[in-house]
């Protein structure tokens, strides 16, 4: 009896293919719909891709760990920097610039981790938001390595795989962007789909219990946070590749809360609520903040309050709404 | 004798200045089911959480199998066998019914560290969670968010996540209390079925529960311990009358 | 040597009360309310804003008596839709945003009508002229600005520890399931809190313009500190607060002194350090 009602109640094994099969298909479509929409304007959708990467990083940590942080764009920033002095010191292959991101990112990830998961609460909102005001009190300080307020200029990386040459209409930028956020995009959903992934939720959900299954909690969130830090990394290295120019404003407290305030947007918790927010907010932010910037915080600020009052689990959820209903009526269907 | 599972030293817990546990000693063997009773506020709450280690007791130790864990973090006394499930229940919100149990095998099987892999439907991984949710009669409910469940099935889910723990000593923290019957009999049916080499330790305040279940009973009054012995004497044992048992023994003594 | 380092700790310490001024009503509410209000920075702009426009047709002491209360006024709206719906239970991640939320409108409302430009409170004769202490002179709006301090921190003492509010106010913190069953309207404490949180940033707005200039971007610029003065005191610690203050005002004073083009990295170093070592404040209590 029991037997039977096990075989009856259990889906078939998740995370399958399809769901990575179905992350490609989306990536490449929104990839194509941008270069349709914006063709003159690729810079844009580059820059969109590499603060989307911020977005997921942070979602990493403050969507599946819980981990409320106001210092991400410390691990962009640096990455940035140290992407752009390996391109300045002539290692400017891209695929190898991404690298060096990637390890720049979790570096500066794992250090961030360290710091900031130790304790829960005001603490570790102030210590988040102390490395990151570190970091860029002393980006402005090392002007040799930063270009201080002037920014750091003049990285131009070579051609990808030898071959395709940085164009100033930006469409290898572009292509290249939107390949790496696609693949990191699966990446991450295999991750927080994993063991790992499922514990650090686990964790966020309510961390004494998963100390009660054995969990190493502070170890666990520390790694995610490196996890997070290559992911941010990557961002930070494809904002150096793509624009040549890394200035100050991509290491600040504004960059954080910006993240952050798109992941909520989106949906945080989600990999495609932080995509989706990353989207929405930038293309709107494309056309509202060029007409009035000023006007456009006090309707960052009247969004936010009313996505904390009205859709807390962001617009990933509204849209969850209708894909769970759908899911329910075909699982209901013979 | 055989050396006990379970095993305190003159444990003592102080919040400020009160003494919610005080000098408290035990030991419990394999195989045993023992259960532990008191009035409310008798410190039975807080003696499991320093057992489990979310509380450092301010005296005494805690020994697991022969080892003094008293200074162990929690996680150590699980892989050491050590489980418990909560009073209130405490489940992860986020996951399904079958991930909170899977992750709770992969996390006993070492498999947490995977980050790409995933083990949650490999045949031997899938087995322990399926059998665990079976054993529990909430096999059906394996793809449901743990929001979506009523109060009673998230204490059988509770008791589920206890069990793929593969547990040596078991700790019970009220596993009955507030849930309506049909629930609570598979809970009860589910204790009965436990491997029978495992100790068991239950906080229980529904005495038919303690008298069926339990070989021991230890009775917890104003942080001390102040019986320990058979169910059948606990009845009689003038201070325990005293303290807790009151018009309920006199009413089992009367029928 | 002696003279710089006495010059250091009294510009050290007319800083560190104008940061104690502004925080402690953050303190008070974070430790009674558990909210983090990053608006709070936006609540003192509000009250230099004010005071900027009062001095215009009123004297210095009439002009931060019009501040403190129009801001409380133009605050309570906000308490009254949006705080109390988070007060004490929602997660620190909602606080966040929604106070981030309100500080960013504030922001944009702020420039939009008042424009970019730093707004001057000028000071009364009495206050703007500089003092002679025999071996330097210091602008005798620091020794008023310290003066307001050790009012401020004596009163809030005074209130807490010795009035029928300050009572109900301590027992609501310890146990606030306690304080509420026997008899104490917690929500009307905590709309009383807020005032007070809210007057004491107004305050602390004005009475600090000389060394925080009013500009609308004050609210986000100085959050940061005021944050860290409450994470490094300890929540509602009056005594956590005035020392987290002080010493956050040295770290900052000294190294602009001695490493000014490091900019705050030693502040930010100090902080870290700090939290690191003692996660519940200095004098903070667990919780």
């Amino acid at each position: 009896m029991t037997d039977r009602a096990m075989v009856d109640g259990v889906s078939p094994p998740r995370f399958s293919v399809p769901l990575e099969l179905r992350a490609v298909a989306i990536t490449l479509a929104l990839g194509v719909l941008g270069y349709t929409l914006f063709p003159d304007d690729l810079a844009f959708l580059t820059r969109l891709i590499s603060i989307t990467l911020l977005v997921l990083s942070l979602d990493l940590v403050t969507g599946y760990c819980g981990v409320a942080t106001l210092g991400h764009a410390a691990i962009y920033g640096v990455s940035a920097y140290v992407v752009g002095n390996a391109c300045l010191a002539g290692h400017s292959d891209p695929l190898l610039l991404l690298l060096v991101g990637a390890v720049a990112g979790a570096v500066m990830g794992l250090v961030s981790g360290v710091l900031v998961t130790r304790f829960k609460g005001l603490p570790q909102l102030v210590l988040s938001i102390a490395v990151g005001q570190l970091v860029a009190a002393l980006a402005n300080k090392l002007s040799s390595l930063t270009g201080g307020s002037d920014g750091l200029s003049g990285i131009s990386p070579g051609r990808v795989f030898g071959v395709y040459a940085f164009d100033m209409y930006g469409r290898t930028g572009y292509v290249f962007s939107v390949a790496v956020l696609m693949v990191v995009f699966v990446v991450l959903l295999r991750i927080v789909h994993s063991p790992f992934g499922l514990l650090c939720q686990a964790i966020k959900d309510d961390s004494l219990r998963a100390r009660m299954i054995g969990a190493r909690v502070y170890p666990r969130l520390v790694l995610m946070y490196g996890v997070s830090g290559v992911v941010g990394g990557i961002g930070g290295a494809l904002n150096a590749i793509n624009t040549g120019v890394v200035g100050l404003d991509s290491i600040g407290f504004e960059r954080s809360a910006e993240a952050l305030v798109m992941l909520v947007l989106g949906g945080a918790g989600s990999l495609w609520g932080a995509l989706i927010g990353s989207i929405v907010f930038q293309v709107f932010e494309h056309y509202v903040s060029a007409a009035n910037p000023f006007h456009w915080m006090t309707m960052v600020g009247a969004l936010l309050i009313a996505v904390v009052l009205f859709a807390p689990k962001g617009l990933v959820s509204l849209g969850g709404l209708l894909a769970g209903r759908t899911a329910s009526v075909m699982r209901r269907r013979p | 004798m055989s050396r006990p599972l379970l095993e305190l030293r003159n444990v003592s817990m102080s919040f400020g200045g009160m003494r919610v546990n005080d000098d408290i000693s035990f030991s419990i063997g394999k195989g045993e089911r023992v259960a532990l009773i008191g009035p409310n506020g008798a410190g039975k709450t807080t003696l499991v959480n320093v057992i489990s280690g979310d509380l450092t007791p301010s005296q005494g130790a805690v020994h697991l199998a022969g080892v003094d864990v008293t200074a162990l973090p929690i996680s150590d006394r699980v892989d050491a066998g050590l489980i418990r499930t909560f009073q209130i229940t405490r489940l992860f919100k986020s996951l399904t019914v079958a991930q909170n149990v899977a992750l709770a095998v992969m996390q006993r099987k070492g498999l947490t560290r995977s980050m790409f892999s995933c083990p949650m439907d490999r045949p031997d991984v899938r087995r322990e969670w399926e059998r665990a949710l079976g054993t529990l009669g909430i096999a059906h409910l394996a793809d449901r968010q743990v929001s979506q469940l009523a109060y009673g099935q998230q204490r059988l889910l509770d008791l589920a996540i206890g069990l793929a723990l593969e547990p040596k000593v078991l700790l019970l923290d009220e596993p009955a209390a507030g849930v309506p019957s049909e629930e609570s009999s598979k809970i009860i049916e589910a204790i009965d079925r436990l491997p029978s080499d495992i100790a068991v330790l239950m906080i229980e305040h529904d005495m038919d529960l303690v008298f069926k279940f339990a070989r021991r009973v230890l009775v917890l009054a104003n942080g001390k311990l102040i019986f320990q012995g058979d169910p059948a004497e606990v009845t009689h044992h003038q201070e325990v009358r005293r303290a807790y048992l009151g018009s309920y023994a006199d009413a089992r003594h009367a029928s | 040597m002696a003279w710089t380092g006495l010059s250091i700790g009294l510009d050290a310490l007319s800083y560190g009360m104008v940061l104690f001024i502004i925080s402690i009503g953050l303190s008070i509410m974070m430790g009674l309310m558990r909210v983090v209000n990053l608006a709070h920075g936006a609540f003192a702009m509000i009250g230099g804003y004010l005071a900027s426009f009062a001095l215009k047709n009123a004297g210095y002491p009439l002009a931060i008596v019009l501040a403190v209360l129009g801001t409380i006024a133009i605050a309570f709206p906000l308490e009254f839709l949006l705080y109390r719906r988070i007060y004490r239970k929602s997660d620190e991640l909602t606080q966040i945003l929604l106070t981030i939320g309100i500080a960013f409108v504030i922001i944009g409302v702020a420039n939009y009508i008042l424009g970019p430009t730093t707004k001057s409170i000028p000071l009364p004769p009495l206050l703007s002229g500089p003092v002679d202490l025999g071996f330097r002179m210091i602008p005798a709006h620091r020794i008023f600005v310290t003066i307001c301090g050790v009012c401020t921190a004596g009163l809030l003492w005074l209130l807490i520890d010795r009035t029928e509010f300050g009572i109900r106010l301590r027992a609501a913190v310890d146990n606030g399931d306690m304080a509420e069953s026997l008899g104490i309207k917690t929500q009307i404490l905590f709309s009383a809190t807020f005032a007070l949180a809210v007057g004491l940033a107004a305050f602390g707005g004005v009475v600090g313009a000389e060394l925080l200039p009013v500009e609308p971007f004050y609210a986000l610029r100085y959050m940061v500190t005021f944050l860290v003065v409450v994470s490094v005191g300890g929540a509602g610690s009056i005594p956590g607060a005035v020392a987290a203050s002080i010493l956050l005002g040295l770290a900052d004073t000294t190294g602009k002194y001695l490493a000014p083009e490091y900019g705050e990295f030693f502040f930010y170093l100090a902080v870290i350090l700090v939290v690191f070592l003692f996660p519940n404040g200095l004098l903070g209590r667990r919780h």
